[in-house]
């Protein structure tokens, strides 16, 4: 019984990521974080996906209350913040929530308030998307170690 | 955890987003190199051992490579920029300052490899330090490698995104536990393991 809750979750784990892939929300990078994962770094995915996500909150709420703000001007530093999150968005192989936060670095550099603020709306919709699918992906994960854990030797 | 074995590489990554340190440290580590990060360009100089003169505010790791290549003692040492853009106009320039390779983000495990031809050319002379560092904003990241100790060899790597300082992304960031996180300068000690895992959101 124990075995047939691991293999399902393990499949449904499968499911959700083949799933990601095929919407594009995820590429072939995120492999590449996997294979950083190892018997030394056994937990590797999970904690850098959550700094990212830790970092990426505060970007994000950083940028939503430079643009609120009337007299709002430095795109410069909203240019920074994309900067940051196109680059670890990439590095852990999410791709949409990387090209829309491309997409809004544009409206930046010309300095198109309402495109800026169209921008981040979107990268804010992919970027929560993306957190909700990892969350789940996480909880299945450990309620497979959980399951895993629970067998006994033969 | 791992022993220092006379010819393994100390790499030293500067960067001041947590994320990027994680990111290129366990890629060193995957590629059997010590690895220190630091989160400031300050505390890069202070780890070099070059004075204090060298600091500057608002110091970005292109400035940090540029001093790095002053210094009669690290001048020598291999530089790697990163950066998430390909703009050739801004990798020349930090080749022309004295950059040695360039790392396009997102970084993969084979791009590790284009540090070994300097990782050998560095053994000979018996310098051993690469240095990883990111410099300001709308560049690349820049990798420098300074000396350490005789026997070790550190590569410094140096991001070109962001200011190293980042006193005003760390202000509107503020947040105990990540400046606390921010100031550990981590090794290649494993990590503890997080049994209990809970999101939050």
């Amino acid at each position: 019984m124990l075995g047939l809750g691991v293999d399902r979750l393990q499949a449904d784990i499968n499911r959700l990521l083949t799933s990601l892939f095929h919407q594009g929300v995820l590429d072939e990078q995120f492999l590449q974080l996997q294979q950083l994962q190892d018997d030394t770094s056994p937990t590797f995915v999970y904690d850098v996906i959550n700094i990212y996500f830790d970092e990426s909150d505060k970007l994000l709420r950083n940028l939503r209350l430079l643009l609120m703000d009337r007299e709002f001007s430095d795109y410069k530093k909203i240019g920074l913040h994309l900067n940051q999150l196109v680059g670890s968005s990439s590095s852990i192989g999410a791709r949409r929530v990387r090209n829309v936060c491309v997409a809004f670095r544009s409206a930046s550099e010309l300095s198109n308030r309402p495109g800026c603020l169209r921008g981040l709306e979107v990268v804010e919709h992919e970027y929560h998307y993306l957190k909700n699918m990892m969350h789940e992906i996480f909880q299945l994960e450990q309620q497979r170690l959980l399951a895993a854990g629970a067998r006994y030797p033969m | 955890m791992g022993m220092v074995t006379e010819s393994q590489f100390h790499v030293l990554a500067v960067d001041d987003s947590l994320f990027d340190r994680k990111m290129i440290e366990r890629l060193l580590q995957k590629s059997s190199c010590q690895v220190t990060t630091v989160d400031s360009g300050s505390k890069a100089l202070e780890f070099l051992g070059l004075s204090e003169n060298y600091c500057m505010p608002g110091m970005t790791g292109y400035d940090l490579l540029k001093k790095v290549k002053e210094s009669a003692a690290f001048k020598s040492i291999p530089v790697v920029i990163m950066s998430s853009e390909n703009v050739p106009a801004r990798i020349s320039r930090c080749l022309e300052e004295g950059a040695e390779e360039f790392f396009l983000k997102p970084v993969k495990l084979a791009d590790l490899t284009k540090l070994k031809p300097h990782m050998m050319k560095t053994k000979l002379k018996n310098q051993k330090l690469e240095e990883i560092v990111k410099p300001d904003g709308n560049e690349e990241n820049a990798v420098l490698i300074p000396e350490i100790k005789e026997d070790s060899s550190v590569i410094e790597i140096l991001p070109l995104h962001q200011e190293l300082e980042s006193e005003q992304l760390e202000q509107t960031l503020s947040s105990n536990k990540r400046k606390s996180m921010e100031e550990a300068i981590s090794t290649d000690r494993s990590r503890p393991k997080y049994n209990d895992i809970t999101t939050s959101v």
